[in-house]
């Protein structure tokens, strides 16, 4: 007996199951039918409108068919932070023959970001592969991989790759679990352990309409971690990044790879030629987080190593306000 | 009659003794003191940490791994030693499923702990991103703490129908307790039926869920490109190592329940004996694992690499890794193939020794790794070239171990230690009194 209640049981639970299905796909049917029904064109109003086509001929249309095509309004201007400004993929490219740790892109840096923490987004890094081999001075912004290992292990989407090239956070989602910050090879990433004090700054940004995300990360938020941007403030003006305009070396070249053009203020360049002309590569290129930096060797250099260890300072990065 | 009646004496949950409860205040005390020093790091961020940008994970994360490995004890002594039919497992299973289950709700909260902004953790399942490591946890750990739960709760049926007529007059609060969380458990065989079964069907599943826990928990290291992280190794190299915690924290308060609540005739020397054979086995594959992981790539490092072997061997890590290898594995290894050494005494030194070593260990993957990146660290403070944790940082994960083992003291008060109903029916006791036990 109790099996036989059981097995009916059962039986009607499937029905069940299956009857719901089927009514909720008609349901879905029927819901489709009305619109399908309203494209047909109900009353025309007679009123012909003569348009141009795209290849050059000329037509008439009844004038209620005319609708403004939706994404034409303000497609440029519209600036949408997560996806970055369209058709663009932004690169920079860094002369090592050129750099003699003059700084002066590490505090433009730290300066035009209200950097208040101990840890530079941007440094200058004393470097020497073997003790036979030359040293150089060699800067590291943020590689924006396009694989970047950081938005592959965020959980919550709060760090993201937008389609002009950029790796920005969104520190008003991020958790501060700090996995990006692990997974990052180049470790470039920097946490706001404490309150970030930006005072005043911070004040203005929000009057400015720069509270973040729309100002891509900026101020930092206590908790969550910050890192170079490429300046999107900058580059959505036309300007570009401050660590380029800043050098006086003229080291770091920012610029499009759709143009493949790349500029430090001074000159522009072909970027694919460049590269070529002067075997640039990129940090780690084994790795695979296919970086938007490129380097220029270290060859053939006008400057001295040793001027630059006057600037150099092992424990500082930031410098701390009198 | 009389013979059930002592078991059910030895075996019914006690009031703490004097020992007891100052044990217990000592653990309330120490987390007290942890919870306070956790609201000053809301309050005033993770500054008040050691961890810094390079050094951004300490023992919050270790301490959290170390969680999960111990709460693989679950799943290896509980399900596997049941579903092989190792009868020896019956008095040992409920402590195993004790701390399995004390251990990963402990590791839910530690890994909370870490997090910058705890005040966003919805955004974990709103914006969850399932290509995260993170997302996987946050599936799993739930999971295998449902798992775990149920593995205690379901073989406690019987049990708890038991005590709730036994606290019938002398506490009917008690008793009233006990009745609801018996579930009308009568023992019929309908029931008897359904409960084996379902202990079965979770037994089976928390096999696998167990190994997936364990095995995320490696991949939240070997899914990042850091050296002595990104190793094919790490996924079987942890499973190993929880095996070892496990048994090991299993050995230790085996021992301290037995000795506390004189149940020398239920786990006897020959338990001991049984466990210890056990531990032998999980440390020889975690020997195994470790060669892997540490002594063979000693031939092909390349630079990176070497660096950080080295400062694990003989560099500034090497006191600490010694004393994780041989203190947390070697010397047990040793002592436990003796016969001597697999007596309760030197069984239960073994057990501190392996869990101590343990610990340890997972400070040792987790730290000198991010003290060792590709790009020299430069241009920040002296101090962010080291670790080690904070006063608050001990002071909180103090209070996460007082709070594991608060969970299990709590449990070992009210529940029946060695499973009354089984033992009984093992002892061919219960068929002669039908009577009592329904």
């Amino acid at each position: 007996m109790a099996n036989d209640n059981k097995n009916s049981r059962r039986k009607f639970l499937d029905k069940g199951i299956k009857f719901g299905l089927i009514t909720a796909l008609g349901g879905i049917g029927l819901s489709k039918i009305p619109s399908k029904l309203d494209a047909k064109p109900k009353n025309l109003s007679g009123d012909k409108m003569e348009l141009m086509t795209t290849d050059g001929t000329l037509i008439q249309v009844d004038s209620s068919e005319v609708i403004e095509v939706a994404h034409s309004e303000d497609h440029d201007k519209k600036y949408n932070v997560r996806e970055g400004i369209p058709n663009r993929k932004f690169v920079m490219v860094i002369d090592l023959a050129k750099c003699k740790n003059a700084l002066k892109c590490v505090s433009a840096c730290n300066k035009h970001h209200y950097i208040t923490g101990e840890n530079a987004w941007l440094k200058v890094h004393k470097m020497q592969e073997s003790k036979d081999t030359a040293p150089y001075w060699m800067p590291r912004t943020c590689m924006h991989c396009d694989q970047p290992a950081c938005v592959a292990v965020c959980p919550v989407d709060a760090t993201f790759k937008r389609r002009d090239g950029l790796v920005l956070i969104d520190n008003e989602r991020c958790i501060g679990c700090r996995f990006c910050m692990a997974a990052c090879p180049y470790s470039i990433r920097v946490f706001n352990w404490s309150e970030p004090n930006q005072g005043e700054i911070k004040m203005t940004m929000d009057h400015d309409g720069h509270s973040s995300p729309d100002y891509a990360g900026l101020p930092s938020v206590k908790g969550t971690p910050d890192k170079c941007d490429f300046c999107p403030h900058t580059i959505k003006n036309g300007e570009l990044p401050h660590c380029v305009t800043a050098c006086p070396n003229g080291v770091f070249y920012f610029g499009d790879k759709y143009e493949d053009t790349v500029t430090n203020g001074d000159e522009t360049l072909r970027f694919s030629k460049l590269l070529v002309d002067k075997a640039g590569y990129r940090l780690m290129e084994g790795l695979g987080t296919e970086p938007s930096v490129y380097y220029l060797p270290p060859v053939n250099r006008l400057v001295d190593f040793k001027d630059g260890l006057e600037n150099y300072k092992k424990f500082e990065s930031v410098e701390t306000p009198e | 009659m009389k013979n059930y009646k002592t078991l059910l004496d030895d075996l019914i949950p006690r009031k703490f003794d004097r020992r007891g409860t100052v044990w217990t205040t000592f653990l309330v005390v120490v987390m007290v003191i942890g919870i306070i020093a956790y609201i000053d790091q809301v309050i005033k961020g993770q500054v008040v940490t050691n961890m810094r940008d390079y050094a951004l994970w300490g023992i919050y994360i270790s301490n959290f791994v170390f969680f999960v490995a111990t709460s693989f004890v679950g799943s290896v002594t509980v399900a596997i030693l049941r579903l092989t039919n190792n009868s020896w497992r019956t008095p040992l299973v409920r402590i195993a499923e004790i701390i399995s289950l004390a251990c990963i709700v402990m590791a839910g909260l530690t890994i909370m702990i870490d997090m910058g902004r705890p005040d966003r953790l919805l955004n974990l399942f709103i914006h969850a991103r399932l290509q995260s490591p993170i997302t996987w946890d946050v599936i799993i750990v739930p999971t295998y703490i449902a798992l775990s739960f149920l593995l205690l709760y379901f073989p406690l049926l019987p049990d708890l129908s038991i005590l709730k007529k036994h606290f019938r007059e002398k506490s009917p609060f008690l008793s009233k307790c006990y009745g609801i969380l018996a579930l009308n458990w009568t023992g019929s065989k309908f029931q008897k039926a359904l409960q084996e079964k379902s202990i079965k069907i979770i037994a089976l599943m928390i096999i696998p869920v167990g190994i997936t826990l364990q095995s995320i928990d490696a991949w939240l290291f070997s899914t990042t490109y850091r050296i002595g992280w990104d190793s094919t190794n790490m996924g079987a190299y942890f499973i190993s190592g929880a095996f070892v915690a496990g048994v090991g924290a299993l050995v230790s308060v085996v021992y301290v329940v037995r000795k506390v609540r004189g149940l020398e005739n239920y786990i006897t020397e020959f338990h001991f004996d049984k466990l210890g054979k056990f531990l032998v086995l999980a440390c020889l594959t975690y020997l195994y694992f470790n060669i892997n992981e540490y002594l063979i790539p000693e031939f092909t490092a390349p630079k990176e690499e070497s660096i950080h072997l080295n400062a694990l061997v003989s560099g500034e890590y090497s006191g600490l890794f010694w004393f994780a290898q041989i203190v947390g594995l070697i010397l047990p290894l040793i002592i436990l193939l003796f016969r001597k050494g697999r007596k309760p005494l030197p069984m239960f030194i073994v057990g501190l020794m392996v869990v101590v070593g343990s610990w340890w260990k997972r400070y040792i993957i987790v730290t000198p790794t991010l003290l060792h990146p590709f790009l020299p660290i430069e241009g920040v403070p002296e101090s962010w070239h080291h670790y080690f944790p904070s006063m608050h940082e001990w002071l909180i994960t103090a209070a996460t171990l007082a709070m594991a083992m608060f969970i299990i003291t709590v449990l070992v008060r009210y529940l029946p230690i060695v499973p009354i109903q089984k033992t009984a029916e093992e002892k061919g006791l219960l068929e002669t009194n039908k009577d009592i036990e329904l």
